[in-house]
């Protein structure tokens, strides 16, 4: 039975109603009073500009904070492949039920029918919201926009810019954001980091953040609080992920009482970049969308080392192919990774490392010709040459596995408010709609269709009992007892003065992690991981060094603060790793696989999102869990053959 | 690789800054320039030296976040390259390479290499958007735009705002940036409607905080996303035309 305190408030009915009779059913804050209100957004990615933006828009006031320097920097601007609409252009039988049943399986049946189906409904709304803002979509001759297909789906439905539709659509959010900038009705704090949010009586009435540039630490409050701050990928240290993405916010909001889902469903993206060197700093993602027109392989013999074009086409294992003859090389992301991890482990990786497997663009070249490839993945050629210097249009990419995405994140109903009342959650940083594994080009729909929509529409239903209160004063206890909290960490990060650095335990935790919690995890590993994480966060806190003080820029401070955040984050993760005794979406145990090695789901009793709470032990969460209703779809084997 | 670094060290806006020397040895060429950076802070660090600030984000050349000048100039040696993407295998074992802040009246240095962009973010606030308030848009194929149309205005869109374009400019100038944003929505029929307002209020506001363009092109030459001056000249009609609107009361 679902825990008392996760109700998820899904509306009763049948599915393709009940959006609008929620926001029938739900109060309403009327036009003129809008602007009694004021709400703070942490984040500007597509989440949050999209947010702040379409509030302020309704009236509301609206505070944004990001510790980017400018709003168009956060990490949405580097997502490449395109983003979902059930606008059935294509006539190729698309439809909102469609890409709604493609979700949710895609998704392994670990998420809520309703929440998905109204992202499915509101993919349309994004595609004209975008396109009149000015986003420069692909078109095909006639001028009418272009699809391309994507993983997980066997119709036409991502819409694209290039290989840079991240960065279109969130300068399209941006830019409507900045509007509301203009116009004084949004204000906005660059280079501001949001360090924890202040409580009074059970509710969130305002944040405490640090100024980067001076140190300064500032409460501000409001009648409720968004958090929009993205995934927790670098918990890897090695992500597809920017430098600066991390789980501080979400964390925080965790530690005052947030419940976090699912911590365990990551996503470990197929093609990537495999690292070429020790001090690496970052992985690159190549789209997924080189999956249409690239064949995976690798040589059947271990011991081949001959070069890639003299390899024949017999001496070659086609595995996706192989093993999954209907979807090919457009399998889900979690199927793909595993099958390549598989084929590494088993000796058969290319490469100077032997790290990674080939991703071949020859026969599309044969048959369309290089200026076809080259029209529709130019930059991702030129990018990878960059990097590797070699030229993909001669020699196969080498691509492997690299985490990328986080399906788990602060529980939220279904009006995205945590379990703190007053404490929303958007995008990434929230669990909602990818259940176990996320398809490709849909991260974007999902912080869209929570930033223009649904958070919109669903905030007055928890400010409206607020109407004639103002918000907490800034002197207000409340505040300054989160202040000092919050000076005190920093001075104990600033008093660590070790023989280590920073980073260096980073790359540390993110080996754990990543050997225990990543591609696949076992009870055994979990259990080592456990073991260890405790004593090497302790080891981070006696031996890290952190040079600088607290009244200028300090990066170093800025990390450390992070990464401490990371460390408990990582614990939470071996946690529910090791609960969940199955396999499901991204989490592969190895004990839950059928001989042929294909995941083995328990629906009897993992049908369920499992909503973690802060004990005060980050190795010793209190689980409670919300079972998962399924209405309207069939709970089937995912079979991809 | 053993190189050498003269890198600017400026604790704040108001110090004087000077450049310091600092020898890196075995460097890797599969090595990015950023993490040689990150390479040399680890050891600085550790000998009780504060690591150089500097911004990088995505690491991957869209985000806008890095860079410095590179032997004088944005970006390093490398064309159509943002520092993020440059790898050591552009240089030479032994060669000594200089690093400085993007220098520029508006852009003022924070510390070290890192400077305040703010200015672009008003740029685009006094008119870098199309006014269609969420849920007003209409059906997405209502309004068909001619391929190239949207070609060209996507290849203004790929700006990615990291200010290159002013630091090179001997005025200091940032038309190329401005123009960049301007002939994107302009060239759309969505960004019609206003296309001599925004003009004319994103020039205004530009011209608050930057020198002014004499044509000299250094810009395009060191935009990472090769951004071409033509748009420059696009800007400039739309700007006459607003201005003459204008006078007309139109
Ligand atoms: C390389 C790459 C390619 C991708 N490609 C695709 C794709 O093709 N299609 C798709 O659908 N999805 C894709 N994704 C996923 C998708 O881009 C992300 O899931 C999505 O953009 C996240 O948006 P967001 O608004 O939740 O967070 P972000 O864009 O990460 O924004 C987070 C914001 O929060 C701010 N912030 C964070 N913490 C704090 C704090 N403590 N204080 C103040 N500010 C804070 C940051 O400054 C930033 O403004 C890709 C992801 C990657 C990494
Ligand atoms: S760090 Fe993002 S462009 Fe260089």
């Amino acid at each position: 039975m679902t825990a008392p305190n996760l109700d998820p408030r899904v509306p009763n009915g049948p599915l393709a109603d009940a959006w609008d009779n929620h926001r029938f059913s739900i109060k309403l804050v009327n036009p003129a009073n809008k602007r009694r209100f004021k709400v703070i957004v942490i984040g500007s990615g597509l989440a949050g500009a999209s947010a702040a933006a379409t509030l302020a828009e309704l009236g509301y006031r609206v505070d944004v904070f990001t510790f980017h320097d400018s709003p168009r920097r956060a990490h949405s601007i580097a997502a490449q492949g395109g983003i979902n609409a059930a606008k059935n252009y294509r006539n190729d039988g698309d439809s909102i039920d469609r890409l709604f049943y493609d979700t949710i399986k895609g998704g392994d049946f670990r998420s809520r029918e309703a929440n998905v189906y109204r992202l499915a409904q509101l993919s349309l709304n994004i595609i004209d919201q975008a396109t009149a803002q000015g986003v420069p979509f692909a078109r095909e001759y006639g001028g009418l926009l272009d699809n391309r297909s994507f993983g997980g789906a066997q119709v036409s439905r991502t819409f694209y810019s290039r290989g840079q539709t991240g960065q279109q659509l969130l300068l399209g959010a941006y830019q409507a954001m900045a509007r509301q900038v203009g116009l004084g009705t949004v204000k906005l704090w660059v280079r501001t980091e949001f360090m924890d949010v202040v409580m009074k009586e059970g509710r969130a009435v305002g944040v405490v953040v640090r100024d980067l540039l001076t140190g300064e630490i500032r409460s501000h409050s409001a009648h409720a609080v968004v958090l929009a701050t993205g995934g927790y990928s670098n918990v890897y240290y090695l992500s597809t992920n920017a430098m600066t993405c991390n789980v501080t916010a979400i964390w925080r909001a965790h530690r005052r009482g947030a419940a976090f889902a699912n911590p365990c469903y990551t996503q470990i993206h197929p093609t990537c970049i495999p690292a070429a060197e020790e001090f690496q700093s970052k992985l690159t993602l190549m789209s997924e969308s080189l999956r249409n027109d690239g064949r995976v392989w690798v040589p059947e013999s271990p011991d081949d080392n001959r070069a890639p074009d003299q390899i024949p086409d017999q001496d070659r294992d086609y595995y996706l192919e192989r093993i999954y003859p209907s979807f090919g090389n457009l399998v889900p992301r979690d199927v793909a990774s595993r099958a390549s991890k598989r084929m590494v482990d088993a000796g058969q990786g290319v490469g100077p490392r032997k790290n990674g497997v080939y991703l071949d663009f020859r026969d599309a070249i044969g048959r369309l010709g290089q200026q076809a490839i080259s029209a529709r993945y130019d930059n991702l050629m030129q990018m990878y040459n960059r990097i590797t210097d070699e030229d993909p249009y001669r020699v196969p990419m080498r691509i492997y596995p690299a985490p990328h995405y986080t399906m788990g994140g602060l529980w939220v109903d279904y009006n995205l408010m945590t379990t703190i009342p007053g404490l929303f959650s958007l995008g990434e940083g929230n669990f909602s709609d990818h259940g176990a594994n996320r398809l490709g080009a849909s991260a974007l729909m999902q912080g869209l269709a929570d930033g223009y929509f649904v958070l919109p529409s669903t905030i007055g239903d928890y400010l409206a009992d607020f109407l004639n209160e103002d918000p907490v004063p800034e002197s207000d206890e409340a505040f300054t007892r989160t202040e000092s909290e919050l000076q005190d960490r920093i001075s104990r990060l600033l008093s660590m003065k070790g023989n280590r650095t920073v980073d260096d335990f980073h790359r540390r935790l993110g080996r754990v992690v990543w050997d225990h919690c990543g591609m696949s995890r076992s009870r055994q590993g979990l259990d080592q991981a456990l073991s260890d994480l405790p004593d090497l966060y302790e080891e981070f806190r006696a031996s890290a060094r952190v040079p600088g003080d607290g009244e200028s820029v300090n990066q170093t401070l800025e990390k450390a603060a992070r990464l401490e955040d990371f460390f408990e984050l990582a614990m939470a993760m071996c946690v529910d790793a090791r609960q969940r005794e199955e396999s499901c979406g991204g989490h592969f145990r190895e004990e839950h696989q059928t001989a042929q090695g294909e995941a083995v789901r328990d629906d009897e009793n993992f049908a369920t999102v499992s909503a973690w709470f802060w004990t005060g032990d980050p190795s010793r969460p209190e689980l409670q869990e919300e079972n998962l209703e399924f209405e309207n779809v069939k709970l089937s084997t995912r079979s991809y053959k | 690789m053993n190189i050498t670094l003269r890198v600017w060290r400026q604790a704040g806006p108001s110090d004087q800054g000077r450049f310091e020397t600092y020898r890196v040895s075995d460097i890797s060429a599969e090595m990015s320039f950023l993490e040689m950076l990150d390479v040399l802070n680890e050891r600085l660090t550790l000998e009780d030296v504060e690591p150089i600030a500097f911004d990088s984000d995505c690491r991957e050349g869209i985000c806008g976040t890095c860079g410095v000048m590179i032997n004088g100039r944005a970006h390093g040696p490398q064309a159509a390259t943002a520092t993020c993407q440059l790898h050591m295998r552009s240089f030479s074992d032994g060669d000594t390479i200089t690093v400085e802040p993007w220098r520029a009246a508006a852009f003022e240095i924070i510390r070290d290499l890192m400077v305040d962009r703010a200015a672009f973010d008003r740029i685009i606030e006094a008119g870098g958007f199309i006014t269609v308030a969420t849920g007003a848009a209409p059906e997405a194929n209502l309004t068909p735009v001619p391929k190239d149309t949207s070609e060209t205005a996507f290849d203004a869109a790929a700006c990615i705002g990291c200010g290159a374009c002013v630091a090179v400019c001997p005025n200091s100038a940032a038309q190329l940036f401005t123009a960049a944003k301007i002939s994107h929505l302009n060239l759309l029929p969505q960004g019609s409607a206003e296309r001599y307002s925004r003009t004319e209020r994103m020039v205004d506001t530009m011209e608050q905080f930057f020198g002014s363009c004499t044509n000299h092109g250094e810009c395009e030459a060191a935009c990472p996303k090769e951004i071409s001056i033509d748009f420059i000249a696009m800007m400039n009609r739309d700007y006459v035309k607003a201005k003459i609107q204008k006078r007309r009361g139109g």
